[in-house]
């Protein structure tokens, strides 16, 4: 393989360090929701590297696994979204005060 | 060294990534986070794992992304185009990214793995399947149930009759 393992876990390090950067500057529910599938990537991108160059298949396997549990994820929380703009009709979370306790 | 390929990949991926965050628009934001879902997509290409490339592509650009979008649009045209957030959070946010990035680089960096490659043959799709068929089927099964569970969950949440618009709840 021309590519090395350091290589790819440097990408999925950017990646990591950009989702963060979402988290903790964005107020928007939407592009915190980007931010969280930008890091669940960077952690798959690890997961299926690894697996390659052990080379091991539980590394895909688990991938999928994650994809999977992603695309769940992805559903409850942008429904969640819905809920929250029709009862506030915003998605900024600095207003969703009353899930504050 | 990394070929011209990669080298392309890591900059739409990464490049894309700060425009889904960054951009002015949610709408064209989220088809900039449907750039970073392919470009890791193309990533596992590299990686000699199609199967996995090809449900990355199915999933998250095919059907995440697209649910994305129209969430997007569901929300009022003002709400897409505005962007709230303040100047001194946004430096400290920055300089966590840094801290982050480079805390983690170096340490990898430092590490063993900067030596490794392989030349061995990449994994057959096939002993992926027969994976989940033999070792991982509790776990096959469990995903069904919780992914049928969630996708019903997010139904009954977004489709709730009770939400007023006015922010209080009735009955």
């Amino acid at each position: 393989m021309v590519n090395e393992l350091v290589d790819f876990t440097l990408v999925s390090v950017a990646l990591l360090g950009i989702g963060i950067y979402g988290l903790a500057v964005k107020r928007n529910f939407i592009r915190m929701l980007f931010a969280v599938e930008i890091i669940i990537n960077a952690a798959n991108l690890n997961l299926v590297a690894f697996g390659r160059f052990i080379p091991e298949s539980g590394g895909q396997t688990l991938a999928l696994f994650s994809i999977a549990i992603a695309a769940a994820e992805v559903a409850v929380g942008l429904s969640l979204i819905i809920v929250a703009y029709r009862m506030y009709q915003n998605v900024d979370i600095a207003d969703f005060r009353s899930l504050r306790g | 060294m990394a070929d011209p390929v990669f080298v392309m990949l890591a900059v739409v991926t990464v490049g894309s990534a700060i425009a889904a965050l960054e951009l002015r628009s949610l709408v064209y934001g989220s088809i900039a986070l449907m750039g970073t879902l392919g470009g890791i997509a193309g990533f596992f290409l590299l990686l000699d794992s199609t199967f996995v490339a090809l449900f990355q592509l199915a999933v998250y650009v095919g059907s995440i992304a697209v649910l994305i979008l129209f969430t997007v649009m569901l929300v009022k045209r003002e709400l897409i185009f505005k962007k709230i957030e303040d100047n001194r959070r946004k430096f400290a946010g920055i300089a966590l990214m840094l801290v982050t990035m480079i805390a983690i680089g170096a340490v990898f960096l430092d590490s063993g793995i900067k030596e490794m490659t392989t030349d061995e043959p990449p994994v057959d799709f096939r002993e992926i399947g027969s994976d989940f068929v033999t070792y991982y089927w509790p776990a096959l099964i469990l995903m069904g149930l919780i992914l049928a569970g969630s996708v019903t969950g997010a139904l009954v949440l977004a489709r709730r009759e009770d939400i007023e618009e006015n922010g209080q709840r009735t009955s």
